[in-house]
């Protein structure tokens, strides 16, 4: 009975095989990234992670990651300060207070935003939300807090705070969908030991359920953050692509950089033989460890509340 | 009772603001989609869509490279989903289905240095529209391969029993029965993984790069719908930024079509 090489074992084998093509192809991304970039890495050592400088003229050459990581955590920081918010009280409305019939239609409004792509973001935000950020959001705060370091400077639209805001549109839908599930999964007979004693609709859902979901809603937010790390071109085009020490964000109001927009800004430009083509590769391997950082926080997070894996509801 | 009242109050008004954040969440959507339509519609003509003064050349990139992409990505992500649901109730499984879940949260931008450095510059030695394929296919199956999963799961365990009784083999009855009884599903996750890589941009940038001219051969660089669109963006010249919005209301025609369509359609299903 048990031949050796039946249908039902080559098949099996070839799908064991082939199962395994995601394991595949991160292992050869982080294997060329990082002999890629071990010339750099050798030959600056920490500074790599640590510097600012950014110069690629040959025999000069100097390269330091550290103001393109400050501007992805900034940026994906203030998607997350106002995405998550809004993203809640999304999940809040679906799951508590749409009457059945507009859950459907307004969810799935949501969901489109999130198959909108990436370059059309970048578009509309390069022509449209920037006007508004300056005139709505930076000029007053500009005239009335511009002796704040953190809103000093010229309100001009290409700038780190359009940047973060653009990243929080386009976390919006993931967020919110796994957050909509986790409020889901929150048991009624919490709702109902909840209202039984009292408490208003918004006390039940404030010290309760949020409370009860709470660790499915942090991995939600840390799914997002991986989202608004991993995301380029809306950002490239928005955020004013500026370089060397002057990229390092310390006003919401400057251009800086992301370590994704600087590798769609001069990857092409650099040729393969210089010192710059491997430091391009430097901030690929780290942009790539960030990432991988962050979703396996986020992966562990969801899975142990839902039994949706990261990122399932797209 | 008047802190009673009070505490509705402040009931409602949090809800009110919940709302709030549904409006404010869905200004974005309609504004692309107005902004798009009224700066785009005015471009479209037929010798903008067709020709290489407009942007043919885009289109009929976008197109191939879909095509490729489907000839690596489907079967790879197919299988894969295979195994996990009909083979996947082990410790193996169960870690290749965690590193497809990180592959589809993955930096896109990452996956195209990469296909970069290995297709471009080893491999193949010019930017071509092979290695931008290669790059979006990477992309495509870790989604297919959990859509395949998900669709497999649902079909009953019945259909199977019922067709090893008969005397089929194991794989005979995936490929013979089960695939086909997941068939809808499956098309529809396919159509699904299409959308959403049609308008990635950032891994095109380093492997197709874009290009003016219609396709020429497969080792050598491309064009493709989110690649011009970029390069439009950017010029200074507003008559060239006019035709990025031209370019954007097609990219953004064809993903909505594919994204409604097929929810549509299985919405259809569900009620009969």
């Amino acid at each position: 009975m048990h031949r050796r090489f039946s249908g039902d074992n080559i098949f099996k084998t070839a799908a064991m095989i082939l199962a395994a093509s995601a394991a595949f192809i991160l292992l050869i991304t982080g294997y060329t990234l990082f002999t890629g970039a071990l010339p750099v890495f050798q030959r600056f050592g920490s500074y790599f992670f640590t510097g600012t400088q950014w110069n690629p003229v040959a025999g000069r050459e100097i390269f330091g990651v550290l103001p393109y990581l400050l501007g992805t955590l900034v940026t994906s920081g203030i998607a997350l300060l106002i995405g998550v918010p809004i993203s809640l009280g999304i999940a809040i409305f679906l799951v508590e207070m749409a009457p059945k019939t507009l859950k459907v239609p307004i969810s799935y409004l949501v969901e489109l935003l999130a198959a909108v792509p990436s370059v059309i973001y970048g578009l509309w935000g390069l022509f449209v939300l920037r006007f508004w950020v300056v005139d709505y959001i930076e000029k007053p705060l500009s005239a009335y807090l511009g002796w704040l370091p953190l809103f000093s400077g010229t309100p001009f639209g290409l700038d780190v705070l359009t940047a973060g805001i653009i990243l929080a549109i386009m976390i919006i839908p993931t967020v919110s969908s796994v957050s909509r599930e986790v409020i889901q999964a929150v048991p009624n007979s919490i709702r109902e030991a909840a209202y039984s004693i009292g408490a208003t609709k918004w006390e039940v859902i404030r010290r309760w359920v949020l409370s009860y979901g709470r660790s499915g809603l942090f991995g939600a937010v840390i799914l997002g953050l991986g989202r608004a790390v991993g995301e380029t071109m809306a950002v490239t085009m928005v955020i004013g692509n500026a370089i060397g020490p002057s990229a390092v964000p310390t006003s919401l109001f400057q251009p800086s950089q992301t370590m994704s927009s600087l590798i769609a800004n001069g990857f092409l430009e650099a040729t393969p033989a210089s010192l710059e083509f491997p430091a391009y590769m430097g901030v690929g391997f780290t942009l790539l460890l960030l990432g991988l950082v962050i979703n396996v926080i986020a992966h562990v997070m969801v899975t142990r509340v839902l039994k949706i894996k990261g990122g399932a509801v797209e | 009772m008047n802190n009673y009242s009070f505490r509705k109050l402040k009931s409602r008004f949090f809800l009110l603001l919940s709302l709030i954040c549904v409006i404010i969440a869905v200004i974005p959507l309609l504004s692309i989609l107005i902004e798009v339509v009224a700066r785009g519609a005015s471009q479209i003509n037929f010798q903008f869509l067709f020709s290489e003064n407009g942007i043919g050349p885009a289109i009929q990139g976008t197109l191939i490279l879909i095509g490729i992409t489907v000839l690596i990505g489907m079967p790879l992500g197919i299988m894969s989903g295979v195994y996990l649901a009909e083979y996947g109730n082990n410790r193996y499984a169960s870690w290749m289905r965690t590193f497809n879940d990180l592959l589809t949260e993955f930096p896109s931008i990452v996956i195209g240095i990469t296909v970069s450095v290995i297709v471009v510059i080893n491999i193949i030695g010019s930017y071509s529209a092979i290695a931008g394929a290669v790059a979006l296919s990477f992309m495509l199956i870790p989604i297919v391969a959990r859509t395949t999963e998900e669709s497999l799961k649902l079909v009953p365990s019945s259909v199977r029993e019922a067709s090893m009784a008969l005397g089929v083999h194991r794989w005979k009855t995936i490929v013979r029965v089960v695939l086909p009884t997941a068939r809808s599903g499956l098309i529809t996750g396919a159509l699904l993984a299409v959308a959403r890589i049609a308008g990635e941009t950032a891994p095109l940038i380093m492997t197709i790069v874009g290009s003016r001219y219609f396709f020429q051969s497969f080792s050598y660089r491309m064009d493709a719908l989110p690649i011009r669109i970029w390069r439009d963006a950017i010029q200074p010249s507003a008559s060239v930024q006019a035709e990025g919005w031209g370019a954007a209301l097609v990219l953004i025609l064809i993903v909505l079509s594919l994204n409604i369509g097929v929810r549509l359609a299985s919405r259809g299903r569900l009620r009969r």
